[in-house]
């Protein structure tokens, strides 16, 4: 019936209500601040680490901030992830954004950039952000200008079990699709699971479609058949069949279809428990392992995405993203200057020592500690492409059509023609 | 209400404008009658308007439009999102699962409930510990029922495939919720495991005011158990009956909770319903206009089931009441 769209649009009329709200006081609070004879600048600072020890580590840094500069006053805002999406959508449509505020960059930032709502950082960040690691300011270039700093990056990649890939008889991971798909071969013919894959969770089989779109049809390829609402291109049909190619040596864990991903039988603990051999992840599947299943220590892994013969795209290109701060339009310098104490070493040194995020600024890679995180971060170093989580760099129709569609070429039940049809048709319709 | 309420009135000395002149008393006591029914209803119709008349008709104008989900709809596309609807696989999909699940409920799910009830009605020992652990499912939510029988229906390691594997079964299970063709039996499993003991409760209590002197009367007559049942017991449960299967198809129609939990309407789509449908495009996608339309039709699908069925039904209950009437005077 009715009743699911009532509820959304109660809840939306309250978020749109809420969102007002506090740009009311936002806009009351600059107001008064902007006057004050005592020269004191508050600036907002909205992001989502609700949880510790980032919440903590956060707070202490934005009161080193104000102890540095003592006429600024920083007021944290913090939201649970959807909720802060939710209101960061109502705060767009109504057109006033926080002084400095979470961004994943891609389409989302796009969005806002389009209704000139955030700031030009490229100039203002001279020369401090060129220092910063070059895939992770990726996300927030749009257009050759910078519109966010990024404090954390990471990638997904294939992580492995080296003990299983031994007993299968595997000396190296694979670098090439071909090899990947021996490996995968070898390994079910040791009576090994090859890979561990959550079907209920569609955008975990949408990892392999959009790397091996990049490795055939070139790194650029997914964001300029975003921009031509056109994903018919060979590369993309081809990518489809290399996938099919893989789904029909029937590498996945059973009953893969109905496996969520973080769950005590799904995923990351098929791989976790030494269960399956390997899962394409992001820098986060480490803890995931140890955390829904035993984890594997030692034995853990990590490879890159293998390169596929004849196509476009090189092993060194990488998907993935991370985390930025982003400023709205006339935000005051000392927002400025807040980013930039974020993304001093100081500051990047001690949120990866205690938050566990990578590195964003090249000097603090020593503070990494874990051998596999470090190849994480060797891999994102060398790297020679970017491009961001589908769900980040389109629209969330778009990204959605691609996760469903892929699940239904894991399924079986698509042709990888039919996939690239339908996520160019639900590409022209959100035209 | 009101009685309470008028002498309350009368008595009061500062009770406002009562009228003076005792033959005027009628009409303006009507119409003070009236006000005051507004005035105290006023609220509840003002959140009734604005909560549930309006979204509706909000979401029946949105079905209309090309819309994000803020702002005002402006992309006007006239009947497109409908179109699209009716050619959309997953959607006529979720058409052919939801006929489905009301043919099995009707079959299987609430023949099964009447006869545990009859069975309960009896004389049995200990019936009452069955009939609270026959209900208990109920009243468990269906989000923690799912979570519970995704892990019962974990392939190869959850309970399910222990107990086949013991038995020496194995080979009837293995896929459960994750195979294509087996995820709606074992969501129907569930669904049925959950709430057959709801009806069940519901044809008990029916059964408890069927009198016992009429059962009786039957047995003196001559007729057998099979007899009693279809002539004595079954026209008397007829109403309840009837607002069982009005229950259990509207439950249908609107199935979400324990799909999304469970299967988040996979793989691929084979066991997705339209409520599961609506919330991947109105939350997932933000294709708020094509969602609207879709809850647009589950509306329409529900006011034409409601109003056929009461047409039905009245026509039924006429019938099944004379029969019965008869029964009772012979």
């Amino acid at each position: 019936m009715g009743d699911p769209a009532l509820s959304r649009r109660g809840f939306l009329a309250a978020s749109v209500a809420a969102g007002l709200g506090v740009t009311a006081l936002s806009g009351c609070g600059g107001d008064s601040d902007g006057g004050s004879s005592s020269g004191t600048t508050t600036i907002e600072w909205w992001n989502i680490s609700t949880t510790e020890p980032t919440k903590t580590v956060w707070a202490s840094l934005a009161q080193q901030f104000e102890a540095q500069n003592p006429k600024v006053k920083v007021k944290i805002v913090q939201l649970e992830n959807d909720a802060y999406k939710s209101k960061m959508t109502a705060l767009t449509a109504s057109g006033k954004l926080p002084d400095i505020f979470h961004a994943w960059g891609g389409g989302v930032l796009k969005q806002q950039v389009d209704a000139g709502l955030v700031e030009d950082l490229t100039d203002r960040t001279q020369p401090w952000a060129d220092g910063l690691l070059s895939v992770s300011k990726q996300p927030y270039l749009l257009d050759g200008k910078l519109y966010g700093v990024p404090f954390d990056i990471g990638m997904i990649g294939f992580w492995y079990n080296k003990a299983l890939f031994k007993k299968a008889g595997i000396s190296a991971p694979p670098a090439t699709w071909s090899g990947f798909l021996d490996a995968v071969k070898k390994l079910k013919s040791a009576g090994i699971t090859p890979i561990g894959l959550a079907g209920k969770e569609s955008w975990t089989g949408m990892y392999y479609w959009a790397y091996l779109a990049m490795r055939t049809a070139g790194v650029d390829a997914l964001q300029q058949a975003d921009k031509n609402k056109d994903f018919t291109g060979d590369g993309f049909v081809q990518a489809g069949q290399h996938l099919k190619d893989l789904v029909a040596l029937q590498p996945f864990q059973r009953g893969f279809l109905g496996a969520a991903y973080s769950s005590p039988t799904g995923q990351a603990a098929a791989v976790g428990n030494g269960k399956a051999a390997m899962e394409l992840m992001g820098q986060w599947a480490p803890v995931v392992e140890a955390d829904a299943g035993k984890g594997l220590g030692r034995d853990l892994g990590f490879f890159p995405f293998p390169a596929v013969e004849g196509g476009a795209g090189k092993i060194t290109e990488v998907f993935g993203g991370g985390g930025g701060h982003a400023l709205r339009k006339g935000a005051p310098q000392a927002a400025v200057d807040f980013l930039k104490f974020f993304a001093s070493e100081t500051t990047d040194r001690e949120l990866v020592k205690k938050t566990g995020v990578l590195p964003v600024v090249p000097g603090a890679d020593s503070a990494l500690t874990d051998a596999n995180i470090k190849a994480v971060q060797a891999q994102l170093k060398g790297a020679t492409g970017f491009q961001l989580y589908l769900d980040q760099a389109y629209a969330p129709a778009l990204g959605q059509q691609v996760n469903d569609s892929v699940a239904g070429l894991i399924a079986g039940s698509k042709s990888p023609q039919q996939v690239t049809d339908a996520i160019t048709r639900t590409a022209k319709e959100e035209q | 209400m009101t009685s309470t309420f008028l002498p309350d009135r009368r008595s009061g000395p500062d009770a406002g404008p009562v009228p003076p002149a005792a033959a005027r008393r009628p009409p303006r006591r009507r119409t003070l009658h009236w006000l005051t029914a507004v005035g105290l209803q006023l609220p509840a119709l003002v959140l009734f308007g604005v909560l549930v008349l309006l979204p509706i008709l909000f979401a029946l104008y949105a079905s209309f439009f090309r819309w994000g989900g803020f702002g005002m709809p402006s992309n006007y596309t006239g009947t497109d999102n409908f179109s699209r609807l009716l050619q959309d696989p997953v959607f006529l999909g979720d058409l052919w699962r939801c006929l489905l699940l009301v043919v099995l409920s009707l079959v299987l799910q609430l023949p099964f409930a009447l006869a545990m009830a009859v069975l309960l009605n009896q004389k049995v020992r200990g019936r009452a510990v069955y009939r609270m652990l026959f209900f208990a499912p109920y009243v468990l939510s269906e989000a923690i029922t799912g979570v519970l029988f995704s892990m019962v229906f974990a392939p190869g390691e959850g309970l399910a495939d222990h107990l086949l594997g013991g038995i020496g079964l194995d080979g009837l299970g293995g896929e459960w919720f994750s195979g294509t063709s087996t995820v709606l039996a074992t969501l129907f499993l569930v669904m049925t495991w959950k709430y057959f003991g709801f009806h069940m409760m519901l044809y008990l209590a029916g059964l408890q005011t069927i009198p016992a002197e009429l059962t009786e009367a039957a047995i003196v007559d001559g007729a057998g158990p099979w007899q009693r049942f279809r002539h004595v017991t079954l026209p008397l449960l007829a109403p309840t009956l009837r607002i069982s299967v009005f229950l259990s198809v509207i439950g249908s129609i609107q199935l979400f909770d324990l799909v999304w939990v469970v299967t988040a309407g996979g793989p691929d789509h084979h066991s997705e319903t339209m409520a599961v449908t609506l919330f991947q495009y109105g939350f997932k996608r933000y294709q708020v206009g094509y969602a609207s339309a879709i809850s647009v039709v589950m509306f329409a699908i529900s006011l034409v089931f409601a109003l056929t069925y009461q047409r039905f039904v009245l026509r039924r209950d006429l019938e099944g009441a004379t029969t019965t009437m008869r029964g009772a005077g012979a």
